[in-house]
């Protein structure tokens, strides 16, 4: 008999406040990640899409072959290559409808191209003439964010403000393992369950953040657990898997359109490419690790399945690859175009209207240029120099 | 000319009215923070906002001022013209990156697409006996961010008016909103309340010719009562309120520091990297040979905001302020 029990009356209890919020159980990710390919749930899945997708893979590898080969030439500041990823990166536009937004981190120009951005806007970026080519909302992609994880809160505040009125519009915002580390993440997520905002949140995996590893980023059991600690269902997918990937985020987003809220979905693929021309990775990783995920292609483990049920033949991957050519071949062309620069462009977007101060220092260098133009003639300001 | 009624009404009174006011003639105004719904602020300048217009026009956020700000600029992006209150100055740093790599620049990243027309009220400065972290002056912060317009009242009526006008912007605005005038009562015209100078304009609250004291803020009345306690020593000091830091009105400046060739410029902000510097240098270039002495500056010392028991050995006071106006050399004075 312990000394409390002689008294007879302690009575251990919670805190009055303290109640369970929910029951965890059902917020939690599946042990193994999802995937359809070579299970049977692919049998069931509309072979339209699954053409379809494999057509955007084909191409969405071919737009990283340009464009890492526009960086060797110049053309391109830098280009964080998404070969391996693009199932996440296709996917991710195919699972919205025309009115959601999509919020890209630096690496989903892909994403941002088959949202149906002008392939060379997508890159305006990085190629360095703007912060970005495209009007935000002909195709409700938000700008590429080089932060990271900023663009995750401007996700959750825009499908909050859909929802206030009355807009069935679900926001899907990118980020990669990295960025999950960042206050923003937490706090975008916080939000987004506590106001039950029709968010998904698609984590790229990668497995690593430039060259630090997954176990060196987070101890979490893996990144979709982490949104228990939200009240939002965490969803693990193979991100190499593209008719997975598509099915996870398309229940996700028509879960939060139904109004069910937030769901985080982590994607676990392979950045096959460095993180960019300017890394090295062979200092961080071996051959050996690339090789096994290059064995775990998401192109080759969708035209696997496709050959295999009769729905491609050498005809139609020729027509696919004739088709990543044809994008490719214009890409090229057009990105070899130097792009016409209006320095005076510099002062027009920084207020609505110019302060004083902005007034004098444009008229300083349409004079810095007028001179310029009057000792080189041709090379001075050429474009809209009457602004 | 009617006579309009002129009634006394405290700065955080004012501000309530113009967040209202602006709410009610606009559903796409809403008001965001921690603690501002039920608890109407810890100021209780957002007080019966909620009451009044529901809890989604003026939300109490989970506590995160990155997150506060992040999401306004969603909001803002899907058409709402947010209003973010930052509880105090210093709580106000963790959205700095939100301000400063988007809500600053989606303008012109955008070519102009995207504008974003959100209000952030920052309670700032010190005064009120605030422990730390409660009390800083964080303008040169703002100030230096291009793409933002930091405008910061004085009076009751600017407060009213330039809160209007910030919410109004196509551009995001930071109302710095000196907590020690909350309390201030001056007489203001609730009739006509939007009456006030535009965003960009400097105002001269007291005419003068010995001299110039160009300040702002919670350092306006501390100039205003300098320059009473100097009529006594002969000196007759013009008092500009800059009412608007971005823009920065150069042209009233100016002609101010012309008219009396001295110029003083005096804030709560530390000296070494603060505003006082940037404004001295501008009345410098521009106004050199007008000038019978050198532009100085009182401030706050260069040290962390202290603690409340010593801040009034930080802060400018009127003492301060004379004795920097006894150093502009009053030979060239008839």
């Amino acid at each position: 008999m312990t000394v409390m029990e002689q008294r007879g009356a302690y009575r251990p209890s919670p805190p009055p406040a303290w109640q369970p919020r929910m029951d965890p159980a059902p917020l939690l990710p599946d042990a193994e990640p999802h995937r359809v390919l070579g299970t049977e749930a692919a049998a069931k899945t509309d072979p339209e899409l699954l053409r379809r997708l494999y057509a955007q893979l084909v191409r969405g590898r071919r737009y990283n072959a340009q464009a890492t080969a526009l960086t060797k030439q110049g053309r391109l500041a830098v280009y964080p290559s998404s070969t391996g990823q693009e199932a996440c990166e296709v996917a991710a536009a195919l699972a919205l409808e025309e009115r959601d937004w999509l919020f890209p981190s630096y690496r989903d120009t892909l994403a941002v191209v088959a949202r149906g951005v002008d392939p060379v806007d997508a890159l305006t970026l990085l190629r360095g003439d703007w912060h970005s080519g495209y009007d935000p909302y002909a195709h409700r992609v938000a700008p590429l964010s080089t932060p990271l994880a900023t663009q995750l809160p401007h996700a959750v505040g825009l499908a909050h403000a859909a929802r206030l009125k009355g807009d069935d519009v679900v926001a899907l915002a990118m980020v990669g393992d990295g960025g999950t580390s960042e206050g923003d993440f937490h706090e975008a997520l916080n939000f987004a369950a506590v106001w039950q905002a029709p968010v998904v949140f698609l984590v790229q995996n990668n497995g690593f953040a430039i060259s630090v590893p997954l176990a060196k980023q987070t101890a979490a059991p893996s990144l979709a657990h982490k949104a228990v600690g939200y009240g939002m269902p965490g969803r693990l997918v193979d991100g190499n898997d593209a008719p997975a990937m598509h099915e996870v985020l398309s229940d996700a987003v028509q879960r939060a359109r139904a109004g069910g809220g937030p769901t985080l979905v982590e994607a676990v693929t392979y950045r096959i490419d460095a993180h960019t021309n300017a890394d090295d990775a062979t200092r961080y990783r071996s051959d050996a690790e690339i090789e096994a995920w290059r064995a775990h292609d998401p192109i080759a483990l969708l035209e696997r399945e496709l050959t295999a049920r009769g729905l491609l033949d050498e005809a139609a991957i020729e027509a696919a690859r004739q088709d990543a050519e044809t994008m490719a071949a214009d890409l090229r062309e057009r990105m070899n175009q130097d792009p016409e620069l209006n320095p005076m462009d510099l002062f027009d977007h920084v207020y609505a209207e110019n302060t004083a101060q902005l007034r004098e220092q444009r008229a300083l260098l349409r004079a810095e240029l007028e001179a310029e133009q009057e000792q080189h003639g041709e090379h001075g300001e050429q474009k809209g120099g009457t602004r | 000319m009617t006579t309009v009624a002129v009634k006394p009404a405290t700065m955080a009174q004012a501000l309530t009215r113009a967040m209202r006011d602006a709410m009610a003639a606009d559903p796409t105004v809403h008001v965001m923070g921690e603690d501002v719904g039920a608890l109407g602020g810890v100021f209780r300048v957002t007080d019966g906002l909620a009451k009044e217009f529901g809890e989604d026009r003026c939300t109490d956020t989970p506590l995160a001022e990155a997150g506060i700000l992040g999401t306004a600029v969603g909001m803002a992006m899907y058409g709402l013209r947010p209003v973010v209150e930052m509880q105090f100055d210093a709580f106000a740093y963790p959205a700095f990156e939100q301000l400063i790599s988007h809500v600053s620049r989606m303008r012109n990243r955008t070519r102009g697409r995207m504008p974003l027309p959100i209000t952030v009220r920052v309670p700032y400065g010190g005064g009120i006996g605030g422990v730390e972290h409660h009390s800083d002056s964080s303008e040169a912060y703002y100030m230096a961010t291009p793409g933002l317009h930091v405008v910061t009242p004085a009076t009751v009526a600017d407060a009213y008016g330039l809160l209007r006008q910030a919410i109004a912007s196509d551009d995001p605005v930071v109302l710095l909103e000196p907590k020690r005038l909350y309390w201030s009562k001056d007489s203001w015209n609730p009739e006509h309340p939007t009456d006030v100078e535009p965003i960009g304009r400097a105002v001269v609250r007291r005419p003068g010719r010995s001299a110039t004291l160009v300040t702002y803020g919670p350092s306006v009345p501390v100039c205003l009562e300098a320059a009473e306690a100097a009529q006594a020593e002969g000196w007759d000091l013009e008092v500009v309120d800059l009412r608007s830091l971005v823009p920065f009105d150069d042209e009233t400046v100016c002609a101010a520091v012309r008219r009396t060739g001295r110029a003083v410029v005096v804030h709560e902000s530390t000296g070494f990297g603060g505003p006082g510097g940037e404004i001295a240098a501008r009345i410098t270039e521009r106004c050199f040979h007008h000038l019978e002495a050198p532009v100085l500056r009182v401030a706050g010392f260069d040290i962390p905001y202290p603690p409340p028991m010593l801040e009034r050995h930080h802060l400018p006071g009127v003492d301060r302020i004379l004795d920097a106006v006894a150093r502009l050399q009053w030979e060239a004075e008839g």
